[in-house]
């Protein structure tokens, strides 16, 4: 093998980058975000599995459709409990407390929604 | 044939991880065995190529030289395209690893009325070349969410700048956009180009089918499908702490066709022209200092017996014998 002094060096460094992620020590291996949720509910505007994948399209319709459209500010489950569509008023109030709810995902994933670049985040707000 | 077979492959690759992904046991398989086989294999290959080309033997400078060579010094030597110090060959390699500065010199042939040949500049491969592989790095690095916990600071640097726009829920990354154009233009050059498509062969249309599925699918899982990315992180940071775990029923199958694609484009990768990842840097055309005037170069296996044999001792050797044949000497 030629080159060796140049070549083997590049190689540990290419295989010590490519496997950057596993020597990247992260205090406690894969913890898992535990959203808060809230203690009076029991049922969101729509199935966990849909909010999980999906609650940043519902708001984005909600607010094409409130703001644009004209629609209604108030929406019902498919059980029929009536709810006001709305960031502030409406999912903040059962998922009160934004650090542990909306934060705790979002950190975990390095998402940073813009919502709260004009919305209010209650509590933290004063 | 040779654009419809490497499509079909890629289809074919699609249609497996569709399957495996519905079948019991199968998104472990595509989800945790296969991408560490899968990146072994990358980097097995990787190294393994990397260690065979560096058995080839490059006794003599063989640069492809785009200047003036370092002569007399009244003659301006082009310092860059024909470097004669350690320190030009270095310029030349960061110019050409990190802008492709060899592409930039691409030129096109056309025959005009006349018939007249002209020669001119072309561009648009340099740019959509640096803008795929521009985007490909911060594709590949924006991944590192996935992989990395806690998020180092620069993927959200990166996030910030990629999502500038801040368009819709999530947001609009311009670099899938770019990504997209950049693929779909190198595959256009080649099916449009008659003398492109003439030597275009099954491999090359193949990892641009290959790449072009893995952004599709990237891109239907962000935004149309929707993944449960907290379900995709589990496992994908798992697999990193080598603790996998895949959360049953959360993750869409439009996430195993992606990570299969994934692990296909990883297990193609060292077997193909891919390779030029690491070839650019192990190009002796490229990364060879041109001093052949300056250091005299001995091939190093020459065999110490045998003696260099000058003319004259040639001469010396059978001045007779080439007098009797009537061949002219130049001593008599």
């Amino acid at each position: 093998m030629y080159g060796k002094g140049r070549i083997i060096p590049a190689l540990i460094i290419f295989l010590g980058l490519m496997t950057s992620p596993i020597w990247y020590k992260s205090g406690e291996a894969s913890k898992m975000p535990k959203p808060e949720k809230p203690k009076d509910y029991t049922e969101c505007v729509a199935p966990t599995q849909e909010m999980r994948t999906s609650h940043m399209v519902l708001l984005n319709e909600w607010r094409d459709d409130i703001l644009r459209e004209g629609g209604a500010r108030t929406g019902k489950t498919p059980n029929g409990t009536e709810y006001i569509r709305s960031l502030q008023n409406g999912c903040m109030q059962c998922h009160s407390d934004k650090k542990k709810f909306c934060d705790a995902c979002h950190n975990y994933t390095s998402v940073k929604p813009y919502c709260w670049d004009c919305h209010l985040q209650p509590k933290e707000a004063m | 044939m040779r654009i419809l077979n490497p499509f079909i492959a890629v289809l074919a690759l699609i249609a497996v991880g569709l399957v495996a992904a519905q079948v019991p046991g199968g998104q472990a398989l595509i989800g945790i065995v296969l991408p560490y086989l899968a990146f072994a294999l990358f980097l097995g290959g990787v190294a393994y190529r990397v260690m065979h080309w560096a058995k080839s033997p490059v006794p003599f400078r063989i640069p492809t030289t785009c200047g003036q060579a370092n002569s007399l010094p009244w003659i301006k030597q082009n310092k860059i395209d024909c470097p004669s110090t350690r320190l030009g060959v270095i310029a030349r390699m960061i110019l050409e690893v990190f802008l492709f500065r060899s592409l930039f010199r691409n030129t096109k042939a056309e025959v005009h009325e006349g018939p007249k040949l002209v020669y001119g500049s072309s561009k648009f491969l340099w740019l959509f070349a640096i803008l795929f592989h521009y985007s490909f790095l911060v594709i590949v690095l924006r991944h590192m969410r996935l992989f990395m916990e806690p998020i180092p600071g620069f993927v959200a640097a990166l996030e910030f700048g990629d999502g500038f726009m801040q368009i819709g829920a999530p947001v609009f990354y311009q670099t899938n956009a770019i990504f997209l154009a950049a693929i779909a233009f190198l595959f256009l050059r080649r099916v449009m180009l008659s003398n492109i498509r003439y030597i275009s062969l099954p491999a090359d249309y193949f990892p641009l089918f290959l790449i072009f599925g893995i952004a599709v699918t990237g891109i239907l899982m962000r935004y149309v499908f929707r993944a449960d990315v907290v379900a995709i992180k589990q496992l994908t940071h798992g697999l990193t702490t080598f603790a996998p775990a895949i959360a049953a029923g959360q993750i869409s199958p439009i996430f195993f066709i992606h990570v299969f694609l994934v692990c296909a484009l990883l297990i193609y990768f060292p077997f193909s022209k891919l390779m030029h990842m690491a070839g650019v840097f192990m190009s002796p055309t490229r990364n060879m200092i041109n001093n052949s005037r300056m250091v005299r170069h001995i091939n190093p296996w020459n065999d110490p017996n045998i003696k260099p044999h000058s003319y004259a001792g040639y001469e010396d050797e059978f001045r007779e014998f080439m007098k009797e044949g009537g061949i002219p000497v130049e001593k008599e």
